[in-house]
């Protein structure tokens, strides 16, 4: 069993260095990365009589999100108009093993373009008070929000623009209900409730906690990684279950 | 791998869309170091089959062994010993031949001193190896079919599937993929090929099926299936002047006549009898033969006779099936 679980890791790594060769190291998309969190910083900052410390926390959290949610859900739809699925799906790999080849990638993505937001946060004079905690964050964030991803490829279409336009529809939304632009203390309680099934929310309170100290967070440090950690499985148990009903049909 | 006779076993085998079956209860046996020629119409059922038989899509009803391995229960083991070309190339066009037979190499879990090996060795023996590094979207549509076949022998698996290898190629790379394919079954490869070239599944296959409405017509050698389906006969004769096709048909042993161009086609059953009658007739009403030859039925006609004009399921009684 575990050479097996072995031998369909070692595939799956195989899928993320396909993905980032065939769909990340590309100019547009590394532009986007490093480009978007820029122009959010300066959207965020201009006008705005706010600490620079809780702009970054809310850029960094929205950053990981934007990028580690961007390309793996147009990956299944533009492999299925390629046809190089019923390549994937004829090889000896199980549909958990492509998801989590395709989320290895976004991964990868989401970490290093969080670095942006980090950079400018230290070019501005703003420290990380906890860095482990930081690091633990933007990993498992960039994991939850790949899933997340993986669930919004799982429509069974071959069009990229059905895609991108039902996950901007849910992305947008959820940006405005997690605490990035107002704390979640100034919320009304029901904001609060909303607040909390998004998991944005999490991410942007580990973040304020990392960048602004302790007392700038809303939920304690556990609860934000667990919350962050339920919804990662919860995205993942989807996707897998999703995937597996779509793909006969892009086939 | 196991040791078993048949590499591909599938019984009961069925594929339904809805209200439409695709593909209805068919039984397939291929033996180990056969090539199996899977022909059939456009629609008949052959792309859901191999869909079917390689773990593309999963089948409604049936059990599936690969190399005597269920491939419902345990799909990765049966699908490492197979090699897949499907209907289209589909290569991934920004990754350059290279990488995409690295990437087949890491897929099917070939070592990776092993895989660079191989992959020189296939490109030089498929004409890529001065394009090995450009992006295949570069690539001829001969070129892409070329590496796609490289790519499913990556793995040297025991069995191959083709879906229509040769279809749309250039001479040279169709002759090419013959050549490899012949090659490879000499090395005691299994390979189930579906082609429309009926030419192509005479000179290859061991054996041959057709399908027609989702069910298989006929299972048998070719030239075992063209001597079976008798009636197919027929006399090609050129005639110095015009000869109305009705009198001909009056004939003794006759069954049917065709015109094409300068020649003349009589179907019989009995073309050494039909030739005496054929020159008692052109001697009594003095007709100038030019040219006269004894066709034997091509695969070709078994097929016209199986699947044409719809009659095709209403032969398959007729046909006595060999499935093992």
């Amino acid at each position: 069993m575990v050479p097996e679980i072995q031998g369909q890791m070692r595939r799956a790594f195989a899928i993320a260095r396909k993905d980032i060769r065939i769909y990340y190291l590309k100019g547009p998309v590394i532009i986007f990365g490093v480009l978007s969190p820029s122009f959010l910083f300066l959207a965020f900052m201009i006008g705005r009589n706010l600490p620079v410390d809780f702009l970054i926390a809310g850029l960094l959290g929205m950053t990981i999100f934007f990028t580690s949610t961007s390309v793996t859900p147009v990956i299944a739809p533009t492999e299925t108009q390629t046809r190089n699925l019923e390549r994937l799906a004829a090889a000896p790999v199980s549909i958990t093993t492509i998801l989590i080849g395709d989320m290895l990638a976004s991964v990868l993505f989401g970490m290093l373009i969080s670095l942006v937001p980090i950079l400018l946060g230290v070019m501005f004079g703003v420290g990380v008070a906890h860095p482990l905690v930081l690091a633990v964050a933007i990993v498992l964030a960039a994991f939850c929000f790949s899933a997340m991803g993986l669930v919004f490829s799982s429509t069974p279409t071959s069009m990229t623009s059905t895609v991108m336009m039902m996950s901007t529809m849910i992305k947008f939304p959820l940006v405005f209900l997690s605490g990035v632009f107002i704390p979640i203390h100034d919320l009304p309680a029901w904001g609060q409730a909303l607040a909390s099934i998004s998991p944005l929310t999490y991410i942007t309170d580990l973040c304020r906690y990392c960048f602004q100290g302790a007392g700038a967070n809303y939920y304690s440090v556990p609860m934000n990684i667990f919350a962050l950690v339920v919804f990662l499985v919860i995205f993942m148990v989807a996707a897998v279950k999703l995937h597996e009903r779509s793909l006969p049909m892009r086939l | 791998m196991k040791n078993v006779t048949n590499m591909i076993v599938a019984e009961g085998l069925t594929k339904n869309y809805g209200e439409l079956v695709a593909v209805d209860h068919i039984d397939l046996k291929v033996a180990g170091g056969e090539i199996f020629g899977f022909l059939g119409p456009n629609g008949a059922g052959k792309t859901t089959t191999v869909r079917m038989l390689t773990g593309i899509i999963r089948p409604t009803q049936g059990r599936i062994h690969i190399a005597g391995f269920d491939l419902l229960r345990d799909p990765i083991k049966a699908k490492e010993v197979m090699g897949v070309v499907p209907e289209l190339s589909n290569a991934y066009t920004e990754l350059s031949a290279w990488k995409n037979l690295q990437l087949m190499a890491e897929l099917y879990g070939v070592p990776a001193k092993t895989a660079k090996a191989r992959a020189e060795e296939l490109l030089v023996r498929f004409g890529l190896h001065d394009r090995k590094d450009h992006k295949t979207k570069t690539f001829s549509k001969g070129m892409k079919q070329r590496l796609v076949i490289a790519m499913s022998l990556m793995s040297d698996p025991e069995i191959l599937f083709l879906d229509e290898p040769t279809s749309g190629l250039d001479v040279m790379s169709a002759r090419m993929i013959k050549d490899v394919l012949q090659e490879l079954n000499n090395r005691g490869k299994t390979i189930f090929l579906t082609t429309h070239y009926m030419e192509e599944a005479n000179q290859l296959c061991n054996r041959v099926a057709i399908i027609n409405h989702g069910k298989i017509a006929a299972i048998s050698p070719p030239e075992e299936l063209k001597a079976r389906i008798g009636g197919l006969g027929r006399l090609e004769v050129s005639f110095k002047s015009h000869v109305d096709s009705s009198d001909l048909r009056s004939i003794s042993g006759v069954t049917d006549v065709r015109e094409s161009g300068d020649k003349t086609y009589l179907y019989t059953d009995e073309p050494g009898t039909t030739i005496q009658h054929l020159v008692d007739y052109c001697r009594a009403g003095s007709i100038k033969i030019v040219t006269l030859n004894t066709l034997t039925p091509t695969l070709e006609d078994v097929f016209i006779k199986l699947t044409g004009n719809g009659r095709g399921m209403e032969e398959v009684a007729e046909v006595v099936t060999n499935g093992s």
